[in-house]
């Protein structure tokens, strides 16, 4: 049987909001918080209880679970975005108010509810991706 | 999106800049979840500490500021969230001079929009508590569920930016918790034990929110027998809200929502799940570092009330804060005032505590404060605060307060 995520695919998704961007994959079944579990100077997850403890998420294409903890997330994301250490997306099954509004601040690609499923499962670490907010769309693959 | 006749002058830049971008951004959120309308919201409260805002995040709001009055002023009352220096206090805590000059910053573009600095994330017991089915733009979470669960209010998550678009605008997207529907328990939880002390409160509200773990979901708690009281209401909700980023909760018989299970839920259609004691124990286990040198016993998160600044006060009575120990009472300046007043702020001065007013603790730079204080354990009575500050560098331990003081005065966790 074909592994049903290699190849090239596009993911259906509801739509989200920033710009349209292209990079590569770093995948979590975790939850997302920049308060909670970042070092925002060193661009690194610094949450020790974290699945990406210790991992660069800077220019990556970031693909969480949910988000979680509280407010702060929606002025950090502009204030990562304004010195170069953000991600370039943030893709989540189901996102919390704070992270949506942080993107449409920061101008960050962010989006949420793909209509096949986990989308943590959907995608691997690695993949180069394509998110295109404006239309409700994910492409993986080159 | 359906706008009025002045939603839509806002949007076209006829009541200036500011209110054009408000006006901008809460459609671009009201889009993402499919909000057909905007809603009229009486009250706003941001989150404004420069940590979050950092200098970008400054810069943003003195262009803000530096339009005209008449197009910058907030048109509904507009409150801040805990600021991240108490300019009393931050060179002891080794917080630099950058930080306090950017934070003035920051305060002073706030004034010139028309924001009260009240910089309080209890703002629903100090300066004024929405009433039952009052639309809102709240931030901060823990005031956002204690709103919504407690006083029937009506607010989603609003971080700062969104929060700032509402005051500017007097509006929110009319989504989530503004609607009757998102509002009914989608999850049952039965405790067969009680919590005793605040600190019992918060791993309940930590329990139920890890176990619901989702903005959309809303838990409806059974079995709580007696009547809690507005601090231990404060930290269920903080916890449930910082563990599961929950903005709403019920509890039957108790808040105002859920008279009886059935007023918020259908019984049969939702299982119930357990919270038991061992529940709570292995909550606090995994935290326990007993017997290990404790740094630095923080009270904060929510900031506290007066009285809770006055149990504090009488638990340190007649002791001594171990020379190699900080102890930091973290409040609002509302409180401050009173508790100075009273001289309950000095006793807990006279035995080696510091009082600090308007921030809050993991607000503050608390990675830059460890570095230069050489803090590294910390034990706290807040569930929130020992869920947060891990990603700080810190190794955090849960206890009663009466417990913290105790390991205060010792210097070890007991």
């Amino acid at each position: 049987m074909d592994n049903p995520i290699a190849g090239r695919r596009i993911l259906k998704c509801h739509v989200g909001v920033g710009p349209r961007v292209t990079g590569t994959a770093l995948v979590t079944d975790d939850n997302f918080s920049a308060r909670y579990d970042l070092d925002r100077i060193a661009g690194v997850f610094s949450r020790p209880q974290h699945k990406l403890a210790g991992e660069n998420y800077v220019d990556r294409i970031l693909v969480v679970n949910t988000a979680k903890g509280g407010v702060a997330s929606a002025w950090m994301l502009h204030e990562m975005a304004s010195r170069g250490m953000a991600p370039k997306a943030i893709l989540f099954n189901r996102v919390n108010p704070i992270l949506a509004q942080g993107g449409a601040l920061a101008n960050m690609a962010l989006c949420d509810r793909f209509e096949d499923g986990d989308i943590t499962t959907l995608i691997r670490t690695g993949e180069t991706v394509t998110v295109d907010p404006a239309h409700g769309e994910v492409i993986v693959g080159d | 999106m359906q706008l009025t006749e002045e939603e839509s002058a806002m949007l076209h830049g006829e009541m200036g800049w500011p209110r054009q971008w408000a006006m901008e951004h809460l459609l671009q959120v009201g889009a993402f979840f499919d909000a057909e309308s905007l809603v009229p919201v009486r009250q706003a409260h941001m989150m404004a500490d420069t940590e979050s805002l950092g200098e970008a995040g400054v810069e943003f709001i003195e262009k803000l500021a530096a339009c005209s009055a008449k197009e910058r002023q907030v048109r509904i009352p507009m409150i801040t969230d805990p600021r991240g220096i108490d300019f009393d206090h931050y060179r002891e805590l080794g917080q630099a001079d950058w930080m306090a000059e950017l934070e003035q910053r920051a305060i002073d573009a706030f004034r010139a929009l028309g924001i009260l600095m009240t910089d309080t994330c209890i703002n629903y017991q100090t300066i004024m508590p929405p009433g039952r089915g009052e639309h809102l733009a709240f931030g901060d979470t823990g005031v956002v569920i204690y709103c919504n669960s407690v006083l029937g209010a009506y607010s989603n998550f609003e971080g700062g930016p969104s929060a700032l678009a509402a005051g500017l605008t007097g509006r929110a997207p009319r989504y989530g918790l503004h609607l009757d529907e998102n509002r009914r328990a989608t999850r049952r939880f039965v405790v067969d034990y009680q919590p005793e002390n605040l600190a019992e409160w918060g791993a309940l509200g930590a329990l139920v929110g890890r176990r619901t773990g989702s903005y959309w979901d809303v838990p409806v708690i059974e079995g709580v027998t007696g009547s809690p009281g507005s601090d231990e209401l404060k930290h269920l909700g903080a916890a449930m809200a910082s563990f599961g980023s929950i903005p709403l909760f019920h509890i039957v018989g108790i808040t105002p929502e859920a008279p009886t299970l059935s007023a918020v839920c259908d019984p049969d259609a939702i299982a119930t799940e357990p919270v038991t004691e061992k529940d709570f124990s292995d909550f606090f286990a995994g935290y326990g570092n007993k017997g290990d040198k404790v740094d630095v016993v923080v009270f904060s998160a929510p900031q506290l009330s007066l009285l809770e600044m006055a149990e504090l006060a009488s638990l340190l009575a007649g002791q001594q804060v171990h020379p190699d120990t900080a102890l930091l009472a973290v409040t609002s300046p509302v409180v401050a005032a009173d508790a100075r007043r009273m001289g309950i702020s000095g006793r807990i001065e006279a035995a080696g505590g510091r009082v600090l007013q308007g921030m809050c603790f993991y607000q503050s730079y608390a990675r830059e404060m460890a570095e230069a204080n050489g803090w590294t354990t910390l034990l706290s009575n807040s569930a929130k605060l020992v869920n947060i500050i891990g990603g700080y560098g810190y190794k955090p331990t849960l206890a009663s307060m009466r417990d913290c003081v105790a390991s205060a005065v010792s210097g070890k966790i007991m």
